[in-house]
């Protein structure tokens, strides 16, 4: 039994299955991420694992405590909003504090926990003013003291760095990873920002349509993308794919033959596939001279740089393929170039069930 | 969020709200069904419950005063609405024209809805007098052959209530509509003036257009306030000249509480809340369904 | 939005008229005000010789000393000083009441919803417009049976029950804007129901708070359906005293005694809106123009 687990859980409302069934298991201090596109149920399952909804069936289990139908307040659990939910009415002090206040902490206690907090989150100039005085990221800070104040046994984050602008939230991720590793405390975290998800989980469940399509860590979820959907999930700019058909020994789109591994023309007779989705992420492509051997032939229509890389769109015979280069690169647009990439770095999923073969 | 769920005692919500619930159900719904039951009674001075099926509803249609008080209802409500509805509209559009004086000329309009429908009656009763009032003033300034003995004239007493009563709600339709005004976007009423349309094309084509749902509601709400006037008519005219100036609230009251008519007081009680109904349920229907 | 600021300052023919317009205007909402003060400031002699235009010359406080304590109301010719302690009597309890109620109920059915409570809502709304016509009958009965009928606690009850829908409708639309994330906090830090009703939501209602009291005050002073019908000899409210006052057909009409006491009638809510009539305003828009 691990820290947290989420057994066979079920939610429906009305007519409509917004969770299908869902398994996960984690170890204490580990840091969970729910990612997935809006609509996936991540939330959903976020609010009953915080106890704000019930599932229709199946467990939530705390350590060995089954707290599936736990009111809020006993299940030792802080949280985090997307909106922080801080009270205006009080001061940061006594937003801090107030959870320990309907303990019924002492006073004394009391104090000493928010100068803990303060001193950990250097908020301790904003103790004495309200909400409504800070910035997006003091608050942020402030909304995470009040997690922190508790000691619980578990976070949980929705979407917290959504509000803020891209270079207050590279700040405030490095701050949460450092505080979960400072605290080791178990944390589930849900996001739809894909590279919060890889630099900060220890184990991620990438969800859709109420179901986890994948369960793994970031490295499996990066390198072996169970479904399609993850693949191109994950990864930006996102893995190109083209629908491909068997021919000969192999596979063809488009009248091009795609090189494969011996391994993996073995997946795809061994099983029943007709169409093939292949896959080939662009940082595994290289840009190559015209005149290559054994190179897909195309030409640039578009080149985006972005100081560090530049991402070239090639026409090719298999459509507009995307291809990550380091650098600036030397051709222009228009030019013709030509694209290369290792067998083995490609990526093969069944086209109608969308599972990974190789 | 299935809140209730999330505390210890998920009952408590339901517990706390239910006693308002109970208690406004019946005094609503309850009071209406008991009053309707009075209504097919043969109740006069006292509450008799037998039965006696429309027999109240055709006395009443067949009685002349209600009759008056129906007519009345027309004329009255129909000047109260369109008058206090037009006059707050060019109250609120002649406000919206960036005055400086905004704020004091806006307390000064509105402050007749502080004031009891019983000292406004009260109020132009006497400014309306016959001999003291503005007939008096008017012969002082000049007009030696002005008459102006509206309120004590059977046909014309009705007309009176009416101005009192614009009077009154005038200020309040205004707030209204410059609230709804105040709430149009900025940037469609700039487009338009890029596009070259004059200032009174703005209002015609655009600004009027959408204040339809504005429109909506207040012309409910004035309209109910209408119906529902009894006050000002009891302190402007107490019904007169004889009962000149009747209305359905004033006709409702005397015959159930001082003529002895329980039923048919109860009869024309019901016949208002249907008007009010017919106007009312729709709209709070619409209104209800659009919020989800 | 305010209007189209090309013809904001300039003083053009248009801008007159404007200004002409609104100054008339102000006359005609201005004019009854002057008429009744200066006529309570008059003698009958004064009046009986002047307009209604005319300026007081002897400015006296005599009518409005008959008013308070001498004038008839009927059979009684104590002026209207014990109506107005009975109205007195009657808002403060009154007023307290359907706004404790209704914020309560705002809280349920805007934090806490169930199953049906929208449609508890929806069903109590109707309360807001119905015609009072139809509850007359039977509330006096009621009244009647529970021995209250003949006294303050009588008018009390009603202009509670009437109000509730109204105070619940403020206070619902007005919760409803507060962020649910406030109270989900709040419950995972350990609240429960009437914690976060205290600590967090009522800390964040005055503003609704003053609309709602305000407007209960108004309505609940300047009421005179409820207070004619199930009022007694000793609990009548102020606006009857001086429906009475008006009307009694006594040998002499002193309409600067009438005018004397309709202002005394009016002042408090005048002073209430004066001192805080935005709030005012504000009750009303959201009153009448939100569902």
């Amino acid at each position: 039994m691990g820290a947290l687990t989420i057994e066979q859980v079920r939610k429906t409302f009305g007519n409509v299955e917004i969770l299908k069934g869902i398994d996960i298991d984690i170890e204490a201090g580990e840091f969970l991420i729910l990612v997935g596109p809006s609509g996936c149920g991540k939330s959903t399952l976020l609010n009953m694992i915080a106890g704000l909804d019930v599932p229709t069936t199946g467990k939530i289990l705390l350590g060995d405590r089954d707290i599936t139908h736990l009111p809020s307040k006993d299940r030792d659990i802080a949280m985090v909003f997307q909106s922080y939910a801080l009270y205006p009415n009080m001061s940061v002090a006594q937003n801090i504090a107030f959870a320990l206040e309907m303990r019924k902490v002492p006073k004394a206690e009391r104090e000493a926990a928010v100068q803990r907090v303060a001193s950990m989150l250097q908020i301790g100039h904003l103790l004495d003013r309200k909400p409504g005085q800070l910035s997006g990221g003091q608050r942020q800070r402030v909304a995470m003291g009040r997690a922190l104040a508790r000691n619980p046994k578990l976070f949980l984050f929705d979407e917290p760095l959504s509000n803020l602008d891209a270079k207050l939230r590279v700040e405030m991720r490095a701050e949460i990873k450092r505080l979960h590793q400072k605290t080791q405390t178990t944390t589930v975290y849900v996001t739809h920002d894909q590279v919060e998800a890889m630099t900060l989980g220890d184990r991620i469940a990438v969800m859709k349509d109420g179901q986890v399509q994948q369960f793994g860590t970031p490295d499996d979820i990066y390198s072996r993308p169970a479904t399609r959907f993850v693949a191109e999930f994950i990864g930006s700019p996102a893995m190109n794919l083209m629908t491909a058909q068997r021919a000969a020994a192999g596979l063809a789109a488009s009248g091009v033959a795609l090189p494969l591994a011996e391994v993996q023309r073995a997946s795809i007779s061994a099983g029943a596939a007709n169409e093939v989705s292949y896959g080939i992420r662009p940082e595994d492509i290289a840009l190559v001279s015209a005149d290559q051997t054994g190179a897909l032939p195309g030409r640039i229509s578009m080149l985006e740089p972005t100081g560090p890389e530049t991402y070239a769109l090639v026409e090719t015979a298999l459509g507009v393929l995307t291809a990550r280069v380091p650098g600036k690169v030397v051709q222009r647009v228009g030019d013709a170039v030509a694209l290369q990439w290792s067998p083995l770095s490609a990526h093969l999923f069944d086209a109608k069930s969308e599972q990974r073969l190789a | 969020m299935s809140a209730p769920s999330a505390l210890r005692t998920p009952w408590l919500p339901k517990l706390v709200i239910a006693p308002s619930f109970v208690l406004s159900f019946f005094f609503i719904y309850g009071l209406i069904a008991w009053n309707g039951y009075l209504s097919l009674s043969a109740s006069r001075l006292l509450p008799n419950y037998d039965f006696v099926g429309l027999e109240q509803y055709v006395k009443l249609f067949d009685n002349d005063r209600w009759w008056v008080a129906l007519r009345n209802l027309g004329i009255f409500g129909g000047l109260f609405i369109f008058g206090g509805m037009a006059l707050g509209l060019l109250l609120a559009i002649l406000l919206d024209q960036k005055v400086r004086a905004e704020g004091v000329l806006r307390t000064i309009y509105l402050y007749p809805m502080a004031l009891s429908f019983i000292v406004t009656g009260t109020a132009w009763k006497w400014i309306l007098n016959p001999g003291l009032g503005i007939e008096h003033l008017m012969r002082e300034w000049g007009f030696t052959n002005f008459e102006f003995g509206w309120l004590v004239d059977p046909d014309k007493a009705i007309y009176c209530v009416a101005i009192a009563g614009i009077w009154q709600s005038a200020g309040f339709v205004m707030a209204l509509f410059l609230a709804g005004l105040r709430s149009i976007d900025d940037s469609i009423i700039k487009a338009a003036q890029v596009d070259g349309a004059s200032l009174p094309r703005i209002y015609w084509r655009i600004i009027i257009p959408t204040l339809r749902p504005v429109f909506f509601s207040t012309l409910m709400v004035v309209s109910h306030l209408a119906i529902k006037s009894f006050d000002l008519v009891m302190a402007l005219t107490a019904g007169g000249p004889g009962y000149a100036t009747d209305l359905p609230a004033t006709f409702m009251y005397t015959m159930a509480f001082s003529r002895g008519q329980i039923g048919l007081g109860a009869a024309s009680a019901t016949i208002m809340l249907a008007t009010v109904a017919a106007i009312v349920v729709p709209y709070l229907y619409s209104e209800l369904r659009t919020k989800k | 939005m305010s209007a189209p600021s090309s013809l904001a300052p300039r003083l053009s023919w248009g801008r007159i008229a404007l200004f002409a317009a609104l100054g008339l205007f102000a006359l005609f909402f201005l004019t009854p005000l002057y008429v009744m003060l200066s006529t309570a400031l008059k003698s009958m002699d004064e009046i009986r010789n002047g307009t209604l235009l005319s300026l007081p010359l002897s400015p006296t406080l005599d009518a409005w000393a008959k008013a308070w304590s001498g004038a008839c109301t009927g059979t009684d010719c104590g002026g209207l000083k014990p109506f107005f302690m009975n109205s007195v009597m009657m808002v403060v309890p009154a007023v307290g009441i359907s706004t404790l109620i209704g914020s309560l109920n705002g809280y349920v059915l805007s934090k806490w919803r169930f199953r049906g409570s929208e449609l508890m809502f929806a069903l109590m709304l109707f309360g807001v417009f119905m015609p009072m016509q139809v509850v007359l009958l039977p509330m006096s009965q009621i009244l009647g049976w529970l021995g209250i009928a003949s006294s303050i606690w009588g008018l009390v009850l009603i202009h509670v029950l009437a109000g509730i829908p109204s105070t619940t409708l403020f206070f619902r639309n007005y919760y409803v804007g507060l962020p649910d994330e406030l109270v989900k906090a709040a419950m995972l830090d350990g609240a429960n129901f009437w914690q976060i009703f205290r600590r967090i939501v009522l800390p964040l209602s005055t503003p609704i708070l003053v609309v709602t009291l305000i407007w209960q005050f108004t309505n609940i002073w300047n009421d005179f359906l409820y207070g004619v019908v199930f009022s007694g000899a000793d609990s009548k409210p102020i606006t009857v005293g001086l429906n009475n006052l008006a009307n009694t057909t006594s040998s002499v009409k002193e309409y600067n005694v009438d005018m004397a006491a309709a202002l005394i009638a009016a002042l408090p809510t005048l002073f209430v809106y004066v001192v805080a009539g935005k709030y005012f305003v504000r009750g009303l828009t959201a009153g009448a123009v939100k569902g």
